[in-house]
């Protein structure tokens, strides 16, 4: 719409108030973390420059090397358990008639709960005497006699569960809109050809919802990387760092030691692998990926 | 027939599977609200099930000892002020990318995008410095700049994707009667915006009143503090009252399951229309 170009001025003045509220907030003191990566500030006091010696440190730091391997597992466990379930049940979805609204709804409910609500649900739940592991005992099962939060092997796993559990049905609402626009007479055709449900499944469901599909992947990867309140809440990353992930690490190491240099070389880290992977698949899109 | 057959029972392991599923989802809600309005001594007998005698006064007790009437009024001082800002900020924005297109604005838009996926993580120290230096630490007004700044990118894009449809002649008729661009986003643009003012400001409100991490590192002071905060500190305070601790949940819930059954559809169409963290 070419009609106000001579009011440019005019148009700017309502872009304004975002731009100044976002870059205040968020933009500049990016900056600034990018900038204090390479100093030894603490917060108080003068600002030494001191070069790369944050990323050294940070790559000998084997707290660190936990929280990102703890990551990594994070974002594998999220790229499978929750995709295929959500797969799943965006599938037989489509495939019913009645109270589909209401699966749809109980389902999507638990993605609109606060993560202190959730993680409340879930102690309480993984609790050994009361919840879960209270109820089996009484049927005569010590299923669940000891908190896997609190068990070095369990901790993580049982915290990206509780995670999982509230986020999975944000994936079927997704994949179900893709699902959606499916034409109905390719299964007809498959159905005529005798082509069972998984078949159908993988021919014909997961090619046409592909972009939605694509779309799931990247957001799993990048919200994977600033997990934090659910570790915050349920372990603290403990037991013995068993499900220390790096956005806790690093907030322990700002605000509790005040290392302002040391946490903004994580925070810098944090960014530009997040930058790497959207403009990886940026650039697939470019390539005629068709995503 | 032999076809219809198959089909039936493909129906009935259908249901079957999504059944349990939805059990799974919404089983651990029903325990919260079983444990709201049982006695505490139940607890001991009755871990999952639902309570042998209702008891609200659960709810009275976690209400004054909590002194949630005043963190009530904390978490919809944040959420009011951040719905109307973020929504004052981003309409205008929103109006702009969509139907004025100053020169150089996809640099805006391009800037908001990538503001979209940088991490927390990044800028937390600095602000929180920030904020010191400049005393908004510990105030809401401190807190409602910082989730205006953080639901802005997803509201003017919400935003902008709607204007855009509205038609271009609408706009045109009225500058030729002689409104000026303020009188368009007024006059025109605002009135027929009212459905994606309403999804923004629901997605908003829900991201506020849920937020944990900023409300956490924001505010220390216990009489400023939000409700995700609190409830956290409650969990701590009466850590084995699970009477007290879910009915807190609950009434945090509330609100939410409310708005939930009164607009669904906006809430899962904005939810999923773009990247907001849930």
């Amino acid at each position: 719409m070419k009609i106000f170009s001579n009011k440019n001025f005019v148009a700017w003045y309502f872009v304004f108030p975002v731009a100044f509220i976002h870059l205040f907030v968020i933009g500049i003191p990016s900056l600034a973390s990018l900038a204090l990566c390479l100093t030894d500030w603490r917060g108080l006091g003068e600002i030494n420059y001191i070069g790369f010696e944050n990323f050294i440190e940070l790559f000998d730091d084997r707290y660190l090397k936990k929280a990102i391997i703890n990551n990594v597992i994070w974002t594998i466990a999220f790229l499978t358990v929750p995709v295929g379930i959500a797969l799943t049940c965006a599938y037989l979805l489509t495939g019913i008639k009645r109270g589909q609204m209401f699966f749809r709804l109980a389902f999507f409910f638990p993605y609109m709960l606060a993560s202190v609500i959730n993680c409340q649900i879930w102690k309480y739940l993984f609790h050994p005497i009361h919840g879960l592991g209270g109820f089996f005992e009484r049927i005569g099962w010590d299923f669940l006699a000891v908190s896997p939060f609190t068990m070095k092997s369990t901790s993580l796993f049982a915290v990206a569960f509780v995670d999982g559990w509230h986020f999975w049905g944000f994936l079927v609402v997704i994949y179900l809109t893709g699902m959606y626009q499916v034409d109905n007479h390719l299964y007809e055709a498959a159905d005529i050809e005798g082509a069972t449900k998984f078949q159908k499944f993988r021919y014909i469901t997961l090619p046409m919802i592909r972009p939605v599909f694509v779309f799931s992947i990247m957001i799993i990867i990048i919200w994977s990387v600033p997990v934090f309140d659910y570790v915050y809440i349920l372990t603290g990353g403990g037991p013995a760092y068993s499900s220390e992930v790096i956005a806790n690490y690093m907030y322990s190491q700002a605000f509790e030691r005040f290392d302002v240099g040391y946490s903004s070389a994580i925070g810098t880290l944090m960014f530009f692998y997040v930058m790497i992977i959207v403009a990886l698949f940026g650039l697939f899109r470019k390539a005629g990926w068709d995503i | 027939m032999i076809v219809a057959k198959y089909r039936s029972r493909e129906v009935i392991s259908n249901y079957i599977i999504l059944i349990i599923f939805a059990l799974i989802a919404i089983l651990p809600l029903a325990v919260l609200i079983f444990n709201s309005i049982k006695p505490q001594m139940e607890f001991g007998v009755n871990p999952l099930g639902p309570p042998s005698e209702i008891r609200f006064e659960n709810f009275s007790e976690a209400w004054v000892k909590g002194e949630y009437a005043k963190v009530f009024f904390n978490s919809l001082k944040l959420v009011a002020g951040s719905v109307f800002l973020c929504l004052a900020v981003s309409l205008a924005a929103g109006f702009s990318l969509a139907k004025l297109n100053p020169k150089g604005s996809a640099i805006i838009a391009v800037y908001l995008l990538v503001g979209i996926s940088i991490p927390a993580q990044l800028y937390i120290v600095p602000l929180f410095l920030l904020w010191k230096e400049i005393h908004l630490l510990n105030t809401h007004i401190g807190l409602i700049i910082i989730y205006t700044a953080l639901n802005a990118p997803f509201a003017t894009f919400l935003i902008r994707s709607y204007m855009i449809r509205l038609p271009d002649e609408l706009f045109e008729a009225a500058r030729l009667d002689g409104a000026n661009t303020f009188q368009l986003f007024f006059r025109v643009a605002l009135p027929l915006s009212w459905p994606v003012i309403l999804t923004a400001g629901l997605i908003i409100s829900l991201a506020v009143w849920n937020e944990f991490l900023f409300a956490l590192t924001f505010i220390s002071e216990e009489g400023f503090k939000p409700m995700a905060t609190i409830l956290f500190a409650f969990q701590w305070r009466f850590e084995n009252n699970y009477a007290l601790q879910s009915a807190s949940a609950i009434m945090m819930v509330a609100p939410v399951a409310i708005l939930f059954m009164l607009f669904q559809r906006r809430f899962i169409s904005g939810l999923t229309s773009g990247g907001l963290k849930g």
